[in-house]
């Protein structure tokens, strides 16, 4: 896993409630076998009208060339729905490092967490104002500070990440490593129940 | 101060707290299948590990499997290459696997009760939301994602933070036509689609101990609807019956012994939840959705919320973004919409006794002509019953098709799809846009609902069939 810690973009608004990990990653391209390669299919429904690539639809963010960014700012609720975590590796594979919202679904913060894709819970008041900037306005996300900023206006807000966690981003480690290392203490648990 | 259930499952399987990060938890069982799995798999192999506890891991192949033919190869490359590597992984890693054409095969929420694995008190995850169905045997069962199959495959750990304890008392008795799925989707248009994240939910109430195993499945399965970590059911006497007998549930003195254990799952009475809902049984009638999140549903004789019911500019826009993907307009009834498709199945609706009730509906009738269908058992075992009992029969009779087990229609991923822009009728559990297909409309409702619409061919209020 990346680690993270701090990051300044410009950043992609995605004004929709309730996103759901269907819409980040249609069904039909849980086919695949391996984690890569999902960033072209990130959206896909939303992006292209009737699954074709030579025809995007102009009004999706996505395909609205004066966006760019490794920020995705998205209305509450984003990733609910499927506990696919081929949601949380599109979104990485297209780019994205940072998903901010105000409200997220509690399985894709965990998977985002996972594969190093850092979530930011702000205000609902903070959210309408980053939705507010334009599209060459720019992000700053702290992770050690756990502050994110609007560079333009200098508007702050700090956001909430467990210390475990924020460890993990901030160093690349993954959970992973931490459980193997406990295989005793497991055992252990295992033989006095 | 006493323990609610979910707080005495969960503290009972904590190996260990991180200071200010989320509890080392040991899971109990572990499902798999083919969809979520094969990352895992090969990130172990990459990483020069072996799977902690094979034996606590149960695989079967669901949701990219065909419902018809199954006897023959997978004719979608990809959808075959995916099943097989799954076959290769299980026997590779030593993981019991009820794959196609196994008489155990089924949709993993569907068999892992079936056979007798699904038990009160344990924790149970799966690569797959709808694991809080498991959650109605008092078990603490959630959705993961496929980091963490990896992790439990490292270590039969997860790490994870407590969720809040929430608990819904549902009292009094349900009307006519009005079923568990009914229930269900009443809670969720009533406290939203996002309404109960960060919590685990305890079903409670004279209600819900009125109902079988199989209603009881229905509700847990979509606590993650309303963004609920998991759901779940005190184990009683209905659940206890359930169990006895099934391959897996203990026997002898064994059984003896965990039936005193499992007696203690309940929230002791001076419990503290952080949330309580209380709702009236009397006030649920026959439901349905009409947007593109779970959470947007309404009595099947209600009319839809009007734009000015909506103070909030984004929810204003996305009501009117779902609206217009549906084909619908705000203040407008339902009764008597025509309807193309109806999808009876998913690990919401597909045991033996939503067979049942649905043959009950349709026995001696023919369904509507113009409407297509898209029947699929849970799993091989509910399709055996469905014999066995000659619901097939009726269904024949009815012209009406009965397919292979699957998840089929519920989610898209095979070739059970429903056209753009056509209604589909469903027992599944989602309606999100493009869920059954590209441009398609989900409507959720329960299986005696979509009976209704099978007749019919519209939007129906059940209780107008009924006697």
């Amino acid at each position: 896993m990346q680690s993270l810690q701090k990051i300044t973009s410009r950043f992609i608004p995605l004004r929709i409630e309730n996103v759901d990990t269907d819409q980040i990653i249609p069904a039909r391209f849980l086919k695949a076998t391996t984690k890569e390669g999902f960033g072209k299919n990130l959206f896909r429904d939303w992006r292209y009208e009737n699954d074709d690539e030579t025809k995007p639809k102009a009004d999706f963010v996505l395909n609205q060339k004066q966006y760019s960014g490794e920020i995705l700012v998205a209305a509450k609720n984003f990733g609910c729905g499927s506990s696919r975590e081929h949601a949380a590796w599109s979104i990485l594979d297209y780019g994205f490092k940072v998903v901010v919202s105000s409200f997220f679904a509690d399985i894709f913060k965990n998977n985002a967490l996972n594969n190093g894709v850092l979530p930011v819970t702000v205000t609902d008041a903070f959210l309408q104002q980053i939705f507010a900037q334009g599209p060459e306005d720019t992000l700053s996300i702290d992770l050690a500070a756990q502050t994110i900023t609007i560079d333009a206006t200098g508007a702050a807000e700090t956001f909430e990440i467990n210390a475990y966690k924020k460890t993990c981003l901030l160093n690349g480690y993954d959970d992973i490593d931490y459980l193997l290392s406990m295989k005793e203490e497991i055992e252990a648990f295992e033989a006095k129940r | 101060m006493g323990n609610t259930l979910f707080g005495k499952i969960w503290d009972k399987h904590v190996v260990k707290q991180i200071k200010d990060g989320p509890s080392v938890l040991y899971i109990d069982k572990h499902f798999i299948h083919e969809v979520t799995s094969p990352q895992a798999f090969s990130g172990i192999e990459k990483r020069g590990a072996k799977l902690f506890r094979p034996a606590q891991i149960v695989a079967t192949a669901d949701h990219n499997v065909p419902t018809v033919n199954q006897h023959l190869p997978i004719a979608d490359q990809l959808s075959r290459f995916q099943v097989d590597t799954l076959i290769d992984n299980c026997k590779k890693h030593g993981v019991t696997l009820y794959g196609l054409g196994h008489e155990h095969q089924g949709i993993v929420h569907v068999i892992g009760p079936e056979l007798g694995i699904t038990q009160p008190g344990m924790t149970i995850v799966c690569g797959d939301s709808h694991t809080s169905t498991h959650g109605a045997f008092g078990s603490v069962a959630f959705g993961i994602g496929t980091s963490e199959v990896e992790m439990v495959f490292a270590s039969q750990c997860i790490m994870q933070t407590k969720p809040k304890a929430m608990r819904i008392n549902i009292e009094g008795t349900l009307n006519k036509g009005v079923v568990s799925k009914d229930i269900i989707l009443y809670i969720i248009a009533k406290i939203s689609a996002s309404g109960a994240t960060g919590y685990f939910v305890e079903y409670a109430g004279s209600a819900i101990r009125a109902l079988s195993m199989e209603a009881r499945m229905t509700i847990c399965n979509m606590s993650i609807e309303m963004g609920a970590r998991g759901g779940l059911i005190a184990p009683d006497q209905t659940t206890f019956d359930y169990i006895q007998g099934r391959m897996f549930a203990p026997k002898g003195a064994d059984w003896e012994q965990q039936l005193a254990e499992w007696k203690t799952l309940y929230s002791d009475a001076d419990a503290q939840f952080d949330m309580e809902i209380n709702i009236d049984a009397a006030d649920i009638e026959p439901m349905i959705t009409y947007g593109t999140n779970p959470g947007m549903g309404l009595s099947v004789t209600g009319t839809l919320p009007t734009m000015e019911s909506f103070t909030d500019t984004t929810e204003q826009q996305n009501f009117e973004k779902a609206l217009n993907y549906m084909g619908l307009q705000p203040g407008q009834s339902l009764l008597g919409m025509p309807i193309q498709n109806v999808f009876i199945g998913s690990c919401t609706n597909s045991r033996i006794e939503d067979f049942r009730l649905v043959a009950c509906i349709i026995k001696g009738k023919q369904k509507d002509p113009a409407v297509k269908t898209l029947i699929v058992p849970g799993s091989q075992e509910v399709a055996k019953q469905i014999k066995k009992e000659g619901l097939d029969k009726i269904f024949e009779a009815a012209g009406i098709e009965i397919r292979q087990a699957g998840c089929s229609a519920c989610l898209g991923m095979n070739e059970d799809k429903i056209p753009a822009g056509e209604y589909c009728v469903s027992t599944s559990n989602r309606n999100f846009e493009g869920r059954q297909g590209a441009g398609a409309r989900t409507m959720l409702v329960s299986p005696l609902t979509a009976a209704a619409a099978l007749l019919t061919g519209k939007i129906t209020d059940i209780r107008t069939l009924l006697n």
